[in-house]
């Protein structure tokens, strides 16, 4: 299809790619010199001095556990029920024709489309209408109904792949339909429920303009990180809590990555 | 019944399991519905529903001396959004929105176009974590690392030193409106922070919408004569539209609803996510900070049935 491999982009181009590419990048590295500062203060730079000692400090102080424990529940929970709402909906989407199969893939994608203070506000008003206390499960409400559609994504479009002669296959040689999505269907799409997992995962873990309306008195980490951010009490705490945040979500997304990279190569998923 | 057909039809399967699985197959219409119910309940009930209450509380007002909420439908709340102060923020967010989405574009445009055409093997890899690593990276972190960078003390401010065009610097920060005090107290310092966190979005559907531009056309277009500038004004950008508007949808929706980026880094005039926030917590205002958060939706709504015409879901 194409005839230019090969071909080399031009300078301005290519500059400019780069350029772009750094922009995106440079500002993260930075998070990373500022942990080791020996300023307080201030953000001076460049830094007058490095030191690890804000490691310990940051390890030693209980509210920053706190935190990290919420955040790891309501994350793990959430995951937990977009993985099944998730696929569910996609597998009735992928599979079947019915009236208000649009209207249902909209009605999964509106969460995130519409802008994240409309969910929160939206919420928040129910809550208080219906008189419900906030708790870790307000949160996890909030947080379940935006991760849905993660899962949904990934899930839909290994269900578009995977052959339906494979399961026809299945019921044929004798399975039931439990059997089948037991052996069949589920080692199919293990890897997207995986992807999609670990995307939602890293989805609540960061979410913080919801959670600041679902979650009353509680602090997730973002929550934390923001009130840090807003009224700094310690900064290089703050640095040091940054960087663990970047390298904790990175890991889940490249073995998402990984995860869904070759998946066009399952033996018989061509249609 | 003849051999062949009693040994090709299967044996009853039993269990309740095998029973029910019959049943399913038998009646394909009760598993759809079995599977739909779930989702449909927990964003039907809890979203729409939420949704829905929000949108009553719009059309209630508040009374002006007792502070508490008047149930009664009235348009007096909509009014309100239309006094200078309420109308300001909204052209302000607009404004912010579309200053945001168009430099977007032209960043992420030279990115998306090289991993599309040029980018092979490795680099094309490279191309993609580039771009989906900072889109996951924790949001606050990111906001924050900008605070570092436009802080006065800051790297910024320091390489404009070195350079010694502090002059270029503090000439930028005299303008009126969009200058400040410092780069981080400035509408200046929200707008960079605002296309640096979208920015990836825009980057990833541009980038599957020039994916499908055959390089061909690029050559026959420069056979037949166009200069480069032609070829990228008549065959480039028109095939990269649907792209470029896909991705418009992400930055100008999540720059209309964002509060966190200007409470953090910016000027303390008011964005219609902030105004939502105080209205619904400290000013104690429901029903306003309902109505403000409609102008977003009935926004998006009207950019997504543009979008929606020009093709542009094809490119998600």
């Amino acid at each position: 299809m194409r005839s230019d491999r090969g071909q080399k982009a031009g300078w301005p181009l290519t500059l400019a790619a780069a350029g772009g590419i750094a922009f995106l990048h440079l500002p993260i590295l930075l998070i990373f010199v500022y942990a080791f500062t020996t300023e307080e203060k201030s953000f001076q730079w460049p830094p007058p001095g490095f030191t690890t000692q804000w490691f310990a400090v940051a390890w030693n102080r209980p509210d920053v556990w706190d935190a990290l424990i919420l955040s790891l529940k309501v994350a793990s929970i959430a995951t937990a029920i977009a993985l099944v709402l998730g696929t569910l909906a996609a597998a009735a989407v992928a599979r079947t024709q019915f009236f208000g199969r649009e209207a249902i893939s909209l009605l999964v994608i509106l969460p995130i489309a519409l802008p994240g203070i409309v969910t929160g506000i939206a919420l928040r008003s129910a809550f208080s209408l219906a008189e419900i206390p906030y708790s870790m499960w307000t949160i996890i409400l909030g947080h379940g109904t935006f991760c849905v559609v993660v899962v949904y994504n990934n899930a839909v479009a290994r269900f578009r792949r995977t052959s339906s002669s494979l399961i026809e296959a299945s019921m044929d040689l004798g399975a039931n339909g439990f059997q089948t999505f037991r052996y069949v269907i589920l080692p199919n799409i293990a890897t997207a429920l995986l992807a999609g997992g670990m995307l939602a995962f890293a989805l609540s873990f960061d979410e913080v303009i919801v959670t600041t309306f679902t979650g009353g008195q509680q602090s997730t980490l973002p929550i934390w990180m923001l009130q840090e951010l807003i009224r700094p009490r310690q900064r290089p705490v703050t640095n040091v809590v940054a960087v663990v945040v970047v390298l904790a979500t990175f890991l889940p997304i490249l073995a998402a990555y990984y995860l869904t990279r070759d998946t066009e190569s399952v033996a018989g998923s061509g249609k | 019944m003849s051999e062949v057909a009693a040994t090709s039809i299967l044996p009853k399967t039993d269990g309740p399991l095998g029973r029910l699985s019959d049943l399913f197959w038998r009646r394909p219409g009760l598993l759809l519905l079995l599977m739909l119910l779930p989702p449909l309940l927990w964003l039907g009930i809890i979203y729409v529903g939420s949704l829905i209450a929000l949108l009553l509380q719009s059309f209630f007002a508040i009374d002006d001396f007792s502070g508490l909420v008047v149930y009664e439908i009235t348009l007096d709340t909509y009014k309100q959004l239309l006094i200078p102060a309420n109308f300001d923020i909204i052209l302000r967010t607009i404004l912010m929105a579309a200053a945001v989405t168009v430099a977007s574009a032209a960043l992420g445009f030279p990115i998306a176009y090289y991993a599309a055409r040029y980018a092979t093997g490795k680099w094309k890899a490279v191309f993609y974590l580039g771009v989906m690593l900072p889109l996951w990276s924790s949001y606050l972190v990111k906001v924050y690392a900008w605070k570092l960078i436009l802080a006065k003390e800051g790297i910024l401010t320091w390489i404009f030193e070195k350079l010694h065009l502090s002059w270029l610097l503090d000439a930028v920060l005299a303008l009126p409106v969009i200058g400040g005090n410092s780069l981080s107290i400035s509408y200046i310092g929200t707008f960079l922070v605002f296309v640096y966190i979208w920015l990836p979005y825009m980057i990833l559907p541009t980038q599957a919408a020039l994916e499908r531009v055959p390089g061909n056309l690029i050559e026959a277009s420069s056979d037949l004569g166009a200069t480069p500038g032609q070829t990228f004004r008549t065959v480039l950008l028109p095939l990269a539209l649907p792209g470029l508007i896909a991705g418009s949808i992400f930055t100008f929706s999540l720059t209309l609803g964002d509060y966190i980026i200007p409470q953090i880094i910016g000027s303390s005039r008011l964005f219609i996510g902030q105004a939502v926030y105080t209205q619904q917590g400290t000013a104690g205002n429901v029903p306003l900070a309902a109505a403000f958060s409609v102008v977003p939706i009935v926004i998006m709504g009207v950019y997504l049935w543009a979008a929606k015409r020009m093709g542009a879901f094809n490119a998600l």
